[in-house]
């Protein structure tokens, strides 16, 4: 199951690749072993990794498992539940995010364990607003041609 | 293991010009480090048998030089390949695979924005550039710098304690010649600098400069047919955690393991203790970088190192000199400054440093590279054991 999702991937990716070859340098390229994620994105669903040997949650997509090597393992639709670990407020962001004022880039916690790069958006950019370990939730927007994961406050914050 | 003193240095060099040079490419930079490290080594490219220099195609640069090795290595961590590649070479000259390697660097950080570079991690398609660049990775100060918050909510380290290590650097910086930034500075200046990714400023963010720098190492017992007093590697260790675009891959932030593994290698592998160290090199890519090293290195413990910079024990006067000259946030960044860490460190060995620190026996250096990725750690000494 797990080989044959890798292998349509990488059909899309090849047909993807010839444009995105021309894009900016920001605009995430997939490759075969991480189109699932990206397909998910597109859909609105967080999907990352789980090892079927170890059963760790693991981010970024690899078809090896970091943790215990094992390269059994799946892609599943994460809870998109997070919380904030830090974060710092970027006064000039890149154009592609089309907005002339900061914008904050985080480290955000996974419920599921993983760690990764984020930004936080749909709320104010400033240290009032964005407090260490508020819970968040995965939500998806448009960035260049492409649909990236991003995080805002739960909707009990909002 | 490769005992303490085995390997030394022999010869240790700068581009002539650092800073902003505007009519130098990254390679030219490189090519007149290695000629004035070949010059300080009495030395030419036909007594070079082993290469590598990180940011450019291996033979490209080897040809230019003239240099035909019998080995190479070329690793590309960021910002501390040349301290890994120093550790490889010694692994090579040991292994008999060469005997007298010359590591280059040149980055012309400013002036021409590295064209002709290589070395990019942020290569389409490549992990970094899929997860982390969209959001802020690359923008290095508003990524490299992401576990400083968290720090300071941990710790309770206030913005005034932070701003410090900027003050205590730019006042080694006020006495060496060749820094950027030579004027005192405060922390009022500090926190008065313009914001770029709250909550870092300027000022405690690295400059953006030209440089080059050049080491020649060789085998101990060749070490006495050079013309300088050589500068014995007594130990060394390196390790990699994470990705090279952000330090989301750090598993433990604010208790990082890489840095750990490489300190606690490099201190058995010298036989010294934390005591022995007459002078310390932590390569300040941002203002926090400094204080993550002093506590994973066990300098002090976790939680103390940003007071014990702001107390003054790392600044001139105090009990632990660090970053004498200037370091990446007074002296000159290029982008990847860990050969110009490593060069500060050989020249208070030698007793050449602007500031210079008095019988300077142990000097132990530490680097880091790919934003959080991988780190180095260095102990050089005057004397082999």
């Amino acid at each position: 199951m797990v080989a044959n999702s890798f292998a349509r991937s990488s059909e899309m990716t090849s047909c993807q690749a010839k444009t995105l070859d021309m894009a900016h340098p920001l605009i995430p390229v997939p490759t075969p072993e991480t189109q699932p994620y990206w397909d998910g994105c597109n859909q609105g669903i967080l999907r990352i990794n789980r090892c079927n040997a170890c059963n760790d949650a693991y981010f970024p997509p690899s078809p090896i498992c970091p943790h215990c090597s094992s390269t059994d393992v799946k892609f599943f639709d994460a809870s998109g539940e997070a919380t904030l670990y830090s974060y710092t407020i970027q006064q000039k962001p890149p154009d592609l995010w089309g907005t002339q004022g900061p914008r904050s880039v985080a480290l955000v916690k996974l419920l599921e364990g993983p760690m990764l790069t984020s930004s936080i958006i749909n709320c104010e950019q400033t240290p009032e607003t964005l407090r260490l370990d508020m819970p968040l939730q995965a939500t998806f927007t448009s960035f260049g041609e492409t649909t990236v994961l991003c995080f805002e406050p739960t909707e009990e914050q909002q | 293991m490769i005992p303490p003193g085995a390997t030394a240095i022999v010869g240790a060099a700068e581009s002539t010009e650092i800073g902003t040079v505007p009519d130098v490419s990254s390679a030219g930079l490189a090519i007149d480090a290695a000629a004035n490290a070949m010059r300080d080594a009495g030395i030419t490219a036909a007594d070079i048998d082993g290469f590598t220099c990180g940011y450019f195609p291996v033979a490209d640069m080897s040809r230019q030089l003239g240099i035909f090795p019998s080995w190479a290595d070329n690793t590309v961590v960021g910002g501390c390949s040349w301290m890994f590649q120093l550790r490889n070479a010694i692994a090579a000259i040991h292994a008999g695979y060469c005997s007298t390697v010359l590591i280059v660097y040149g980055e012309s950080g400013k002036s021409t924005r590295r064209l002709g570079q290589s070395g990019d991690a942020g290569q389409r398609g490549g992990i970094g550039q899929q997860f982390d660049m969209l959001h802020g990775g690359g923008q290095a100060a508003a990524t490299f710098t992401l576990p400083v918050l968290r720090y300071q909510h941990e710790y309770g380290l206030s913005d005034e304690d932070l701003a410090a290590g900027a003050v205590s650097q730019r006042a080694w910086a006020v006495d060496v010649p060749r820094a950027t930034l030579r004027e005192p500075t405060s922390v009022d200046e500090v926190l008065d600098s313009p914001m770029v990714a709250w909550p870092i400023r300027r000022a405690m963010c690295c400059l953006v400069s030209d440089a080059g720098g050049a080491l020649i190492v060789t085998s101990a017992d060749r070490a006495a047919d050079y013309p300088k007093p050589p500068v014995y590697v007594l130990g060394t260790g390196g390790a990699l955690e994470g990705g090279p675009m952000s330090p989301a891959g750090v598993r433990e932030p604010l208790r990082p393991e890489f840095i750990r593994t490489s300190g606690e290698a490099a201190f058995a592998s010298s036989g010294i203790t934390h005591s022995d160290v007459d002078h310390l090199m932590i390569y300040d890519a941002f203002i926090h970088t400094p204080i993550f090293g002093l506590e994973g290195l066990g300098f002090v413990d976790y939680g103390e190192g940003g007071h014990f910079i702001a107390e003054g024990h790392t600044a001139p006067g105090g009990k632990l000199p660090m970053n004498t000259s200037g370091g990446g946030l007074s002296y000159a960044h290029t982008g990847a400054y860990g050969m110009l860490c490593m060069l500060e460190s050989i020249r208070q060995v030698r007793g050449e440093a602007a500031n210079q620190v008095p019988d300077v026996d142990v000097a132990l250096c530490h680097g880091w590279g790919g934003y959080w990725s991988a780190c180095a750690t260095l102990v050089f000494g005057a004397n082999a054991p």
